[in-house]
């Protein structure tokens, strides 16, 4: 039994229908990339597991998401509040921009632990100093006085990390976690990421963009591509075996070394825009294969090897 | 013609609409009030003094007999003439230094902005009053108190607006090209400028009714017996207990204009859609 | 802190320095001899000669001015034309009332404005919000004097409630405060209603939301907190606003205070008096100024940052 089972979730906000038939497991223990160019509705599912979909506008007008045995649409706003911070933690895309500018940094870590775990105020500060130790900050009581401006931006993704850990979480979604800093750092920051879900048996969802970043630390992936999933399965077999176009074009883009210069190509085209997605499969106005069945026939996300994909041209 | 198209839109939102109505009637009443008015201004008529409102004197007579609705009429070619001549020199003026002040920079800038910062924080009511201390009472007093007050603010719009402009590449092109400084200022940079300065002249023209019928009612504007609205609300506070409505009608003539002018400047705003250009100040 | 303070303090010099030459100018560029417009009507050409060496009316300006401002810091501000009395005594007999008003106005115009303000925006859309919208409109768009006026018929004269006028009793204060305080009112809910809103919006917030902290206490402890930023910015811009807004309804309810005492002298052309009482008014705009520069950073931490 999966940890989170989103199954065939669509997801509606105003008259635009954003995620369509989205579906995938995590287990306990295991690092799932979410992968695909913005706009294929990556944060949307984020946003779908931390039940804060309605914040947004949004709503889940088919399937069901089920956490720990327990569906969670139509879940009370209160019982929601309970899991998230809890028990599915986030850690957000800019971390430049997600801690509260003119509350100390301590504060806002104790907060989780007060919060959740009913602890008192030193308590609280002990653990998030620990906390902040673990994530090898230096100087954990002075950053756990100080204030988020004083800090870089790697150190304060690493707080945001510290207060997704504080009330000891089974899930953590991390949307984007190192798109907003240096170069240098995102290696870093991912690797702790690993190292603490590893260390504590968490499952954790990965969203990215970055086939490297998934190479780097995911078990599974799945790729997702205008609101639907084109395929999914586990990190070797994908680069291995791509079963479906897009997916190979995304790799095809990662840069490797000794490669000739201007060689490396993007995907030609563009993400089509929800306003007009094209009717059957969404990739074929850029896919070299794509025929007269793409263009008119949604294709099934179907059992491919070891695998799902949705594609009428991959071989099972 | 394009440039009216915002007014038009403006004027099709329903409460731009109605608040353009009470304006065009407004206006009406100060150009046309020898043509409305039942009776003159001026024509005193004791024995009818403090006359309840009713069908001969509409919004009843003053402590003089004098018809309350005449002189409210009459009020309004008071009011809209000092706020809007005010408003327009404050206009003019805060728009020039404003250009001058964020085109040339330097040390001319650094005085301007000295002296807008020290006025801001005043309260243009206190401004008007330390003017009118030294020009003395009177209605052409008011009007030079109100222009001064509000030159602030549209010096300090104006040059926010020219410091963001005077960085665009068409004027570092037009400037490449050789043209002079008056040249850039007047024929590049004010015209780009113009629109949020002159909406939020029509807003501060709604405050400075307010602030005339203020100085008015302190019997330091207006003097008898020239109809003014606030004028005419200082002399019915000594008829409060008996004549209440020399009071009511002259306030609820302001705070319908006032209203009015607020509305429909919020309702240009949307549709020019200049709010943030507006907040720089 | 303290040398924030300080710093802001030695700020407010230069400003002083310009408001008091204005206000010392008034005598001088009013038509006629400025010792015309300073001592008594009727006085001796041996008193006036006494006055113009007092004040050392045969010197270039500039020490006239230095002369001035000394003997106006030593609490020396001339005398009464009218009242012949000293002006600091008739300061000192208004100050009292000015600042009991100026004060119960700004409290209430906070406090009431903040949370109708914060309801405003909490319940977006609302008879609340409506109400408050409405509110908002007509208390920056109802002239002081004649919401003070209106508020003295229904409350005083018709339902006698509270006194008409005066200063007798604290229950005098209650149609002043409300007159002064629809106007700030208006300004600080406009001013909550929108930072709330937009403080609503931030990345921080949906953070906070996904940490599992209940609403209430975000929009308590974080978004009215941050929202507090602007209003006590604009509070500190125009705390002159609300004072001024006391000239006018001192004026309206004959309270004694500094903007009776300001109008009435300006009426009778009394200028020492006229001098006195707006050099007080302009101390307080500036002092006012002063405490919201404090108050805000005390309250963000990035000002106190940007002012080392």
């Amino acid at each position: 039994m999966a940890l989170l089972s989103v199954q065939d979730i669509s997801v509606t906000i105003g008259k635009l229908d954003l995620l369509d038939g989205v579906a995938f497991d995590i287990d306990s223990g295991e690092i799932l990339g979410l992968v695909g160019e913005s706009g294929s509705g990556k944060s949307l599912t984020a946003m779908c597991v931390m039940g804060l979909l309605p914040r947004i506008g949004g709503t889940i007008t088919e399937g069901s998401i089920v956490f720990d045995g327990r569906e969670m649409i139509g879940l009370p706003e209160a019982e929601l509040r309970r899991l998230r911070g809890k028990r599915i933690a986030l850690i957000s895309q800019n971390p430049m921009t997600s801690l509260d500018p003119i509350i100390r940094i301590g504060a806002q870590i104790d907060q989780v632990s007060t919060l959740h775990l009913g602890l008192s105020a030193a308590a609280a500060r002990d653990r998030s100093l620990e906390l902040i130790a673990q994530l090898r900050i230096p100087e954990p009581a002075a950053i756990h006085g100080a204030y988020p401006h004083q800090l870089s931006g790697g150190m304060k993704q690493r707080i945001v990390i510290a207060m997704a850990l504080a009330a000891d979480p089974d899930l953590i979604v991390a949307d984007e976690p190192t798109t907003a800093l240096d170069v240098t750092i995102q290696a870093q920051i991912i690797q702790i990421m690993v190292e603490l879900v590893r260390d504590r048996g968490l499952a954790l969802m990965l969203i990215t963009h970055d086939m490297g970043v998934v190479a780097q630390a995911c078990d599974r992936v799945v790729v997702l591509y205008a609101g639907r999933v084109a395929e999914t399965n586990t990190v070797e077999a994908i680069f291995a075996e791509p079963r479906h176009p897009y997916t190979r074009e995304l790799i095809r883009c990662i840069p490797r070394l000794g490669q000739a210069p201007g060689s490396l190509k993007g995907i030609p085209g563009a993400v089509p825009s929800v306003i007009d997605y094209p009717a059957g499969c969404r990739f074929n106005p850029r896919c070299a294969v794509a025929d007269d069945l793409c263009r008119d026939t949604v294709p099934a996300l179907e059992r491919k090897a070891s695998g799902l994909a949705a594609c009428h041209f991959s071989e099972g | 013609m394009a440039a009216l198209d915002p007014i038009k839109t403006a004027i099709r939102s329903p409460r731009g609409g109605a608040s353009a109505a009470v304006l065009v009637l407004v206006v009406a009443c100060a150009v046309f009030a020898p043509l409305l008015a039942p009776y003159a201004y001026d024509i005193q008529n004791l024995p009818a003094a403090n006359t309840e409102p009713g069908g001969t004197h509409w919004m009843g007579t003053d402590e003089f007999g004098r018809d309350l609705f005449s002189r409210i009429i009459y009020g309004a070619r008071t009011s809209l003439t000092v706020a809007v001549s005010a408003i327009s020199i404050s206009v003019a003026a805060g728009l020039t230094l404003g250009a001058m002040a964020g085109y040339f920079g330097g040390a001319f800038d650094r005085a301007v902005t000295a002296v807008v910062d020290l006025t801001w924080s005043f309260p243009e009511i206190l401004i008007a009053l330390i003017l009118i201390a030294i020009i003395g009472p009177g209605l052409q007093s008011t009007m030079v108190a109100i222009s001064i007050a509000y030159l602030a603010q549209f010096t300090r719009l104006t040059r926010a607006q020219i410091m963001a402009l005077k960085n665009e590449t068409y004027v570092e092109a037009t400037t490449n090209l050789g043209a002079g400084h008056f040249h850039i200022i007047f024929r590049h940079l004010l015209p780009n400028a113009l629109t949020p300065v002159i909406v939020a002249g029509m807003l501060a023209t709604g405050d400075a009714i307010i602030l005339e019928a203020t100085l008015g009612f302190f019997g330091l504007g207006a003097q008898p017996p020239t109809p003014s609205w606030g004028a005419m609300m200082s002399s019915g506070t000594a008829q409060i207990f008996i004549a209440p409505w020399i009071i009511i009608f002259p306030g609820l003539a302001i705070a319908m204009t006032v209203i009015a002018i607020n509305l429909f400047g919020d309702a240009l705003i949307e549709a020019l859609d200049i709010r943030n250009r507006l907040r720089s100040s | 802190m303290f040398s924030f303070f300080l710093k802001r303090l030695l700020l407010l010099i230069p400003v002083f320095l310009a408001v008091s030459m204005v206000i010392f100018m008034i005598v001088h560029l009013v038509p006629g001899d400025p010792i015309d417009n300073l001592v008594q009507i009727n006085s001796t050409p041996e008193q006036k000669a006494a006055l113009a060496a007092k004040y050392g009316l045969d010197k270039p300006l500039y020490q006239q001015y230095a002369i001035w401002l000394g003997k106006a810091l030593s609490g020396d501000l001339g005398d009464a034309i009218i009242l012949r009395r000293p002006v600091a005594d008739l300061i000192a007999l208004n100050l009292p009332h000015s600042l009991a008003l100026g004060t119960l106005a700004l409290a209430f115009s906070t406090l009431v404005g903040i949370a109708a303000g914060a309801l405003a925006a909490v319940y977006k859309d609302s008879l609340v919000d409506r109400t408050t919208m409405t509110m908002i409109l007509l208390g920056s768009t109802v002239p002081g004097f004649w919401l003070g006026l209106l508020l003295i018929m229904l409350f005083a004269v018709q339902l006698g409630w509270f006194p008409v006028s005066g200063a007798r009793s604290w229950d005098a204060l209650v149609l002043p405060v409300l007159t002064i305080g629809l106007g700030g009112v208006a300004l600080v809910a406009r001013v909550t209603r929108v930072a709330m809103m937009e403080t609503a919006r931030k990345d921080f917030v949906m953070m906070l939301h996904a940490k599992g902290v209940p609403s209430w206490q975000i929009e308590l402890r974080h978004v009215l907190r941050h929202a507090l930023l602007p209003v006590v910015t604009i509070l500190s811009l125009r705390i002159g606003w609300i004072l001024g807004g006391a000239v006018t309804v001192e004026f309206v309810f004959a309270r004694p205070g500094l903007g009776s005492l300001l109008i009435t002298s300006l009426n009778q052309r009394d200028y020492p008096v006229v001098q006195g009482s707006l050099l007080m008014l302009a101390i307080a705009v500036m002092l006012g100024t002063l405490l919201g520069d404090i108050v805000q950073a005390a309250m963000d931490p990035r000002v106190r940052e940007r002012i080392k």
